[in-house]
């Protein structure tokens, strides 16, 4: 007997008792659906955390100054500048795990178009910057080395800014601004970049050189850096020793003994970025097992259902037997109907599994992942659990003596 | 077709069960040639082996000893697989309880058989058709048992035990469910097809369905007691050549 006169078989069986097969199927419908729907969304949790992190920037290290203590209440990290424009040079040049790293100062000011003001926040930083937030300018350009070190008067706007001072469609790139009243010539835009992690906008944000922020926004010790160093590592498994490395640098030049502790801190960003992505993962882990374990009770349901069947249908069989059916045929009989409520059972699962995920997605703003390897392999699992649970009713039924089959009431 | 060899040939056929602690003999020591052609009737009360009998026959059941050939082939020690294959060439079942297909029309109950001994699609639905068409139920073919007579449906029964050529068909009780008059139309069937040349083995235990057929072979205690030719048949059941019959 061909495998397709096998399968008409089966779907002719399962057929016949129609409402009984849609609630033995809706085990595994439930289960795989369950399943689809748990790692698309573990999937667009993880890649909102990589995108809150790529958005911060590339394999981002921040370096502050250390903390005062007086008289046992310590001030908090940067408290006491203890980093210099020396240590700047010294981390982008000595070490090695390093990309790029620049100064970043920050304070809030008053930014003034002809028609609009807005406080927002000035970061004076030097060209480095752009790249280390992996930030691209996509109208005009952005600062060069020389505008730093000459302290011209020129900004770069964030969205928002620009929003604010110009409105939605007005081109600033050339036009003028005042910061704190003092007049800075737009030259270019900065890329969307949306919320921070923390829920600030990233958007709303000037920059400026550095020297032309301690000159004209706020001033500070010669010296010092008034903020904190942005470092990028050269790959996101050389964040760690970059991390040594800076540290290393920072206690040499600081000229700390071994038993000091360190008057600076470096925070590696990307350690967050895989702590949380790690959370997210044992969550997908979770509901992924959860959903397992549905398709397991599915699967249960499936044998159930089958053997009620081979009960039902012992005089079927005997007379299958009689007019000369062997064992085999009636084992692969029942074998694919469990197969095929299992696997229309894995395949309405997958759609509604890719439906409930696309809900989910809208309702918690999270991107929608599907995962054509989940797809494939839900619907092989589901396969499999079939056969796992068809297997012991459909050798059953193979099993039965046709005289005893037929006397069967 | 063999007209040289015996349909069925049994020889000292013994079968034991074992039920717990006792041993019960079904049947002991059944010798019986039955040849092509032929229509026979075994009687019995119950509990005399002829169920028993019918199984080996129908290669069901295989003998605890002796030797059973059908058509001249000896099948008294085949494996399960090999008796399936013999059972779906070579023998026609009709039961008591027809045991059709439930939701499944007449021509697919009929082509089962051929399903199973491999037969492409279209010629089980031609040949299903022609064994529905020989029973009279030409016009039938798409009914569902559901929407039958016992009588229809015992012969779309009869139909399923012909569409293979079988070399022999076994009917137990066939009219052990229908009316009397209906049973009379199905033992008419029997006899036709017996005239055309079928061997037909029935099982009943009313002497006015047995009546039908020229030789009545009665079982008791798990041998044969009689084995006769009737000589006053009714209707027009014909006697086959002169047979040697050992009882």
């Amino acid at each position: 007997m061909s495998p397709t006169q096998t399968f008409l078989i089966a779907l002719r069986a399962l057929a016949r008792n129609k409402m009984r097969s849609a609630l033995t199927t809706l085990g595994i419908i439930i289960g795989v659906a369950a399943v689809i729907a748990m790692v698309a969304l573990g999937e667009g949790a993880k890649r909102e955390v990589e995108d809150a992190f790529t958005s911060m920037g590339s394999n981002l290290l921040m370096v502050r100054s250390g903390s005062t203590a007086r008289g046992g209440a310590f001030g908090g990290f940067g408290s006491m500048p203890s980093l210099t424009w020396g240590d700047l040079d010294a981390i982008s040049e000595e070490a090695h795990a390093v990309r790029a790293a620049a100064p970043v100062l920050q304070t809030a000011a008053q930014a003034q178009s002809e028609e609009q003001n807005w406080n927002t926040n000035v970061t004076g930083t030097d060209a480095a910057f752009f790249a280390i937030r992996n930030w691209r300018i996509v109208r005009g350009t952005g600062f060069t080395d020389s505008d730093v070190e000459s302290g011209t008067k020129v900004a770069v706007l964030g969205q928002t800014v620009v929003e604010k001072l110009f409105g939605t469609t007005f081109d600033p790139v050339g036009q003028s601004i005042r910061i704190n009243n003092i007049p800075f010539q737009v030259i270019g835009v900065l890329d969307k970049k949306g919320q921070s992690h923390h829920g600030q906008d990233n958007d709303d944000t000037i920059i400026i050189p550095h020297a032309t922020y301690q000159a004209k926004i706020k001033g500070g010790l010669q010296k010092f850096i008034p903020g904190i160093i942005m470092v990028s590592a050269i790959s996101a498994e050389a964040a760690i020793s970059a991390q040594m490395q800076i540290s290393a640098i920072l206690r040499d030049r600081h000229r700390l003994s071994a038993s000091d502790d360190d008057d600076f801190s470096v925070r590696n960003l990307s350690e967050f970025a895989s702590a949380q992505q790690q959370g997210t993962e044992t969550l997908t882990t979770l509901l992924a097992a959860i959903a397992a374990v549905s398709l397991f009770v599915g699967g249960i349901g499936i044998m159930n259902i089958m053997l009620v069947s081979v009960t039902e249908r012992t005089r079927e069989i005997g007379l299958r037997m009689a007019v000369g059916a062997k064992p085999r045929h009636i084992l692969a009989q029942f074998l694919v109907e469990a197969l095929t409520l299992s696997l229309v059972g894995g395949l309405i699962g997958v759609i509604l599994g890719l439906l409930t995920a696309g809900q989910l997605a809208r309702a918690f703003g999270w991107p929608m992942l599907i995962r054509a390897d989940i797809i494939v392999v839900s619907v092989i699992f589901s396969a499999v659990v079939g056969v796992v649970f068809g297997i012991y009713p459909a050798r059953k039924a193979s099993l039965l003596d046709p005289i005893e089959a037929l006397r069967y009431e | 077709m063999q007209v040289a060899v015996d349909t069925v040939q049994l020889d000292d056929i013994f079968k034991l069960y074992q039920t717990g602690d006792v041993q019960v003999q079904a049947l002991g020591g059944v010798t019986l040639r039955i040849a092509p052609g032929e229509l026979v009737a075994i009687m019995g009360p119950s509990g005399s082996g002829k169920s028993t009998l019918m199984n080996i026959i129908g290669c069901l059941d295989r003998p605890t000893t002796g030797r059973y050939s059908l058509a001249g082939q000896d099948i008294s020690r085949l494996d399960k697989n090999a008796l399936a294959s013999v059972r779906n060439r070579q023998v026609g079942f009709v039961f008591q309880s027809f045991n059709l297909l439930t939701r499944t029309s007449a021509v697919e109950n009929v082509e089962l058989p051929l399903l199973y001994a491999g037969v492409r699609s279209e010629e089980r639905t031609v040949r299903a058709r022609a064994a529905l068409e020989r029973v009279g139920l030409g016009d039938r073919l798409t009914h569902h048992p559901s929407q039958m007579s016992g009588g229809q449906q015992q012969r779309v029964a009869i139909a399923r035990a012909l569409v293979s050529h079988p070399h022999l068909v076994l009917a137990d009780e066939p009219t052990g469910n229908l009316d009397s008059q209906t049973s009379l139309d199905i033992m008419a069937l029997f006899q036709e097809l017996n005239r055309s040349g079928m061997t037909i083995i029935l099982v009943t235990h009313e002497p006015d369905i047995a009546a039908f057929a020229a030789r009545i072979i009665t079982m008791r205690d798990g041998r044969i007691q009689s084995d006769r030719l009737q000589t006053s048949l009714p209707a027009t059941a014909t006697v086959p050549s002169e047979r040697a019959h050992t009882p």
